[in-house]
């Protein structure tokens, strides 16, 4: 009615019994705007308590001197430092180093087979999805009682934690074909790998240079979930007997005069991945910039 | 506007070749798509197909692009058989329905895409981008991303693609059909006139028969897979090889006749045969709108070419009036400003045009199409 001149808004109001003002949907969605708008503030809120409250006990704790009421930085000198056994440092350096394999090889392995089962085998795609997402319906503990003996045949060859990697690829499978699958679904990647073919291109350069450019996006997604899971993981790397950063943590807390390392730990590993996933995230929006 | 003389348009203009399909077939499942069809393209002929969605149009452009495989025949361009080489290697120009701009690379970067994979030196395939983007009058338009442009701009940078990189053939899969009515006129008139201009073989999809009869040198009409006919505009619409070509191509009315000789007889009119061999007896003639002229009628009196106007739609500078003859109905179309004297509810006397009519055995049907 924003739109009626003076005397039909007059008559509109007439006949609804109501003010033409008050029906306007201009000042109906005015109202509606700062309705949501408060709500908004207070869920942020609440939910923002939730999650900042027990960070900042934690960092407050790990800030805790050795007397009551007294502050100290110890705890966060000692991460560096600290004696193990294993090593802190080294746990979490080599969580790392599985966050950065896991991530190479579960993309190497999922992205080049998903634009292919798109652009030439899409009767197989329905299977793929069921072999992506089946890891989220077995437990953790099933997954390393079936994982086990194949660990120990890895083990005769190869002890190291980075051999985690294996499991962990499975573990990231049904988020990363999650994330990448909504970024091949946002490219009509049959239309651009015919019009790039009918211009001489092969397979492999449709591919890597025309849809793997436009799905950056949905690869950063990937990543970052990725690697958001490696640097989270505990049970498997806890019942295959490795040691990665969790695990270490754990063992940490189990000694009380370790409490301030501990925390301090987990504070710093939680502020390294939220650093981390911000810059991936930061390099998503440069990379979409002055793209559609 | 004259069109900046490039390189890529002497050469094409040179190396205009000739397309030749021989007994293309495609199945789909239990579906046939394409059956056994013929088509030579001339060179430097732009042919239109034209018909209906599942025609098989778009399949027998998707065989020749090397985007399907044929089940049977066999794709000649210049003489060389390439029915069973990849689409990477036919070297065809292709513009499809859906915008298909790569969308990370700028205007410029599309056009140079296919001379980039030919290993042309990136002076050079700028320079040739360039020209593509002026043949388009897009130049201006260089760095831009393809969201940034509109859907003409879109199709006619990819038409600039297509070109860049020489093809041999240029293929055009409906690519107006996702614009509005006045660019998709402009950009129509643009691409007959490149296509003139660099001189190439083109085959044209669309189901939009006035988009085909203003563009194409030929139009091939195809239903359920198979030419019905395949000549110029001007035959298709006024010697139609069929009913169905009568019917698809413009609107026609269905009047009962009875061949005589080299005539047939509709309401009292003699028609000339687009057939003359037809045999005679009752049949269907179809009548184009256009041939049909209505007057006023003060005379009161019933005949088989009196009737009454129920109902004018106005087109512009014509109007298509419907009367009512009793048994049937006729549509008349008119220029508006003598449709306009005629409002419904007036009696007309009809007249029909002796253009040669094309008739059919199905003598039963005698209301319009």
């Amino acid at each position: 009615m924003a739109g009626l001149n003076p005397p039909l808004a007059d008559l509109a109001a007439d006949l609804t019994g109501r003010p033409a003002a008050a029906r306007r949907p201009g000042g109906l969605r005015a109202v509606q705007r700062r309705r949501l708008n408060v709500f908004r503030y207070v869920a942020f809120t609440i939910f923002g308590l939730f999650f900042l409250l027990p960070l900042l006990a934690m960092v407050r704790f790990s800030l805790e001197g050795t007397k009551l009421g007294t502050w100290s930085v110890s705890a966060w000198t000692q991460i560096a430092s600290y004696p193990g056994p294993p090593p802190l440092l080294s746990s979490i350096e080599i969580t790392l180093e599985l966050a950065v394999i896991t991530s190479v090889v579960v993309l190497v392995l999922v992205v080049p087979t998903m634009i292919w089962i798109r652009l030439r085998a899409r009767w197989f795609s329905k299977v793929m999805e069921f072999i992506c997402l089946l890891p989220l319906t077995i437990p953790a503990i099933v997954l390393v009682v079936g994982l086990a003996p194949i660990y120990n045949r890895i083990e005769r060859v190869n002890v190291s934690a980075l051999m985690l990697f294996w499991a962990y690829v499975i573990l990231a499978l049904p988020y990363t074909y999650r994330a990448l699958a909504a970024g091949l679904n946002a490219v009509d990647a049959t239309t651009l790998s015919e019009a790039a073919r009918s211009l001489g291109a092969r397979w492999g350069t449709v591919m890597f240079r025309i849809i793997v450019p436009n799905m950056w996006q949905a690869i950063l997604n990937a990543l970052l979930l990725t690697v958001a899971l490696t640097l989270g993981e505990f049970t498997v790397a806890y019942l295959l007997t490795y040691v990665n950063m969790q695990v270490n943590l754990f063992e940490i807390s189990r000694s009380a005069e370790n409490a301030g390392v501990l925390f301090s730990a987990s504070a710093a590993t939680l502020l390294f991945a939220f650093i981390l996933l911000l810059i991936l995230s930061y390099a998503g929006r440069r990379m979409r910039r002055g793209r559609p | 506007m004259s069109l900046p003389t490039t390189s890529t348009q002497s050469d094409a203009t040179r190396t205009a070749v000739e397309v030749r399909m021989e007994g293309l077939s495609r199945h789909y499942g239990s579906v046939v798509a394409l059956d056994n069809l013929d088509l030579t393209v001339q060179p430097g002929e732009l042919i239109a197909l034209l018909g209906p969605s599942g025609c098989g149009k778009t399949t027998t452009l998707r065989l020749l692009a090397g985007l399907e495989d044929a089940d049977t025949g066999q794709i000649n361009v210049a003489g060389r058989d390439i029915t069973r080489l990849p689409a990477s290697k036919r070297d065809m120009g292709m513009v499809f329905q859906a915008y298909s701009l790569f969308p990370h690379m700028t205007v410029q970067q599309n056009v140079a895409f296919g001379l980039r994979l030919r290993k042309i030196s990136s002076a050079k395939r700028d320079k040739r981008a360039l020209e593509m983007l002026e043949l388009v009058e897009l130049g201006s338009q260089a760095d831009r991303y393809p969201h940034q442009i509109s859907g003409g701009q879109q199709q006619r940078v990819a038409l600039a693609r297509a070109l860049a990189i020489e093809p041999q053939v240029l293929l055009l899969d409906e690519p107006l059909s996702a614009l509005d009515a006045k660019v998709r006129a402009q950009l129509r008139d643009q691409i007959r006139r490149i296509q003139l201009e660099v001189g190439i073989t083109t085959l044209f999809v669309t189901h939009d028969q006035e988009e085909a009869l203003a563009i194409a040198d030929r139009v091939g009409v195809m239903r359920a897979g198979r030419l019905e006919q395949l000549a110029p505009p001007t035959d298709v619409y006024s010697r139609p090889a069929t009913s169905f070509v009568a019917e698809f191509v413009g609107l026609s009315n269905r009047l009962a006749g009875i061949v005589t000789g080299s005539a047939v007889t509709v309401r009292g009119h003699d028609l000339p045969l687009v057939d003359p061999l037809t045999p005679a007896g009752p049949v269907t003639a179809i009548v184009r709108p256009e041939a049909v002229t209505l007057a006023s009628d003060d005379t009161g009196e019933s005949g088989p070419m009196t009737g009454t106007v129920i109902a004018s739609t106005f087109l512009g500078a014509t109007s298509r009036v419907t009367v009512d003859l009793g048994d049937t109905t006729i549509m008349a179309q008119l220029p508006t400003s003598e449709a306009t004297k005629l409002p419904a509810g007036s009696r007309v006397a009809l007249t029909i045009r002796p253009d040669p009519v094309l008739v059919s055995a199905d003598s039963a049907v005698a209301s319009e199409g």
